[in-house]
């Protein structure tokens, strides 16, 4: 059988995802798991409401290193979301549609999601060492 | 008893039965919801640390329960209208998404209920 040089779709593989297609599924992924960080939203109102010991056990979990990591991964996600989220809202409205916008305004996202979790990181320190002085 | 036409109520409503309710809803909820993440992440990271009594200082004072309040039924709608849609999408079994479509409801339900009767806990009980 001769093969020819068809067009082939995209080998998923070794196709490498343009910066334009990665974010549009983060945003998707980044609200799924922010979806599943509600679980600790709501478990640390709960135990706020139903006692010291309880509260307790929501402090330790989440100043443990597996919370502390979480807890910076759920920080990235909902800076992301926020930021591409108003991303998405100008698109809504009209504007911003040219590649080279996207791109820009793309860049612009992970940029300041990066730069928001780290601020936001160093004022929860800040916070912590404040609090135990 | 409707007084628009069949094609009138089809072109208002298209296939989703719901017009572009759910549309709306997913970009209202996301707007309001900018201000108050902020708020929410900038307070939290203020709380780090924060004992127990004085965490319950702050859900309990007025300003904070109310935006909590507010936060805590736009993050579960609009979390709830995100998974409908990421559901709708990638699950084809009608059974299946069904069902995931339910127990997320049913979810955000419980859960914003639950979150929501705390901070009024915490707010009346002091």
């Amino acid at each position: 059988m001769t093969t020819q040089n068809r067009p082939l779709s995209p080998h998923l593989q070794v196709y490498r995802l343009p910066l334009l297609a990665l974010l549009s599924i983060g945003h998707r992924l980044t609200g799924l798991a922010l979806t599943f960080g509600t679980f600790l939203l709501v478990w640390w109102l709960v135990a706020a409401a139903t006692g010291p010991e309880a509260y307790a056990t929501v402090q330790g979990a989440i100043s443990s290193v597996i919370g502390r990591l979480l807890l910076f991964g759920w920080t990235l996600a909902l800076f992301y979301h926020l930021c591409n989220g108003i991303r998405h809202l100008f698109w809504d409205a009209g504007y911003g549609f040219e590649l080279k916008a996207a791109y820009a305004s793309g860049w612009a996202v992970l940029a300041a999601s990066v730069a928001l979790t780290l601020l936001a990181w160093v004022w929860g320190y800040a916070a912590l060492a404040g609090g135990a002085t | 008893m409707s007084l628009r036409s069949p094609l009138g109520r089809v072109r208002g409503l298209g296939s989703a039965k719901e017009g572009v309710g759910h549309w709306w809803a997913q970009r209202l909820t996301a707007l309001s919801l900018v201000p108050l993440t902020l708020w929410f992440c900038a307070s939290v990271a203020g709380l780090a640390g924060a004992d127990y009594a004085s965490f319950r200082a702050w859900v309990g004072a007025p300003v904070n329960a109310g935006l909590l309040i507010l936060l805590i039924v736009a993050v579960f709608y609009h979390a709830m209208l995100g998974v409908q849609v990421v559901a709708e999408d990638y699950i084809h079994g009608e059974g299946r998404k069904l069902a995931v479509l339910l127990i997320t409801k049913a979810l955000a339900i419980v859960l914003g209920l639950a979150a929501l009767l705390s901070v009024l806990t915490i707010l009346f009980r002091g």
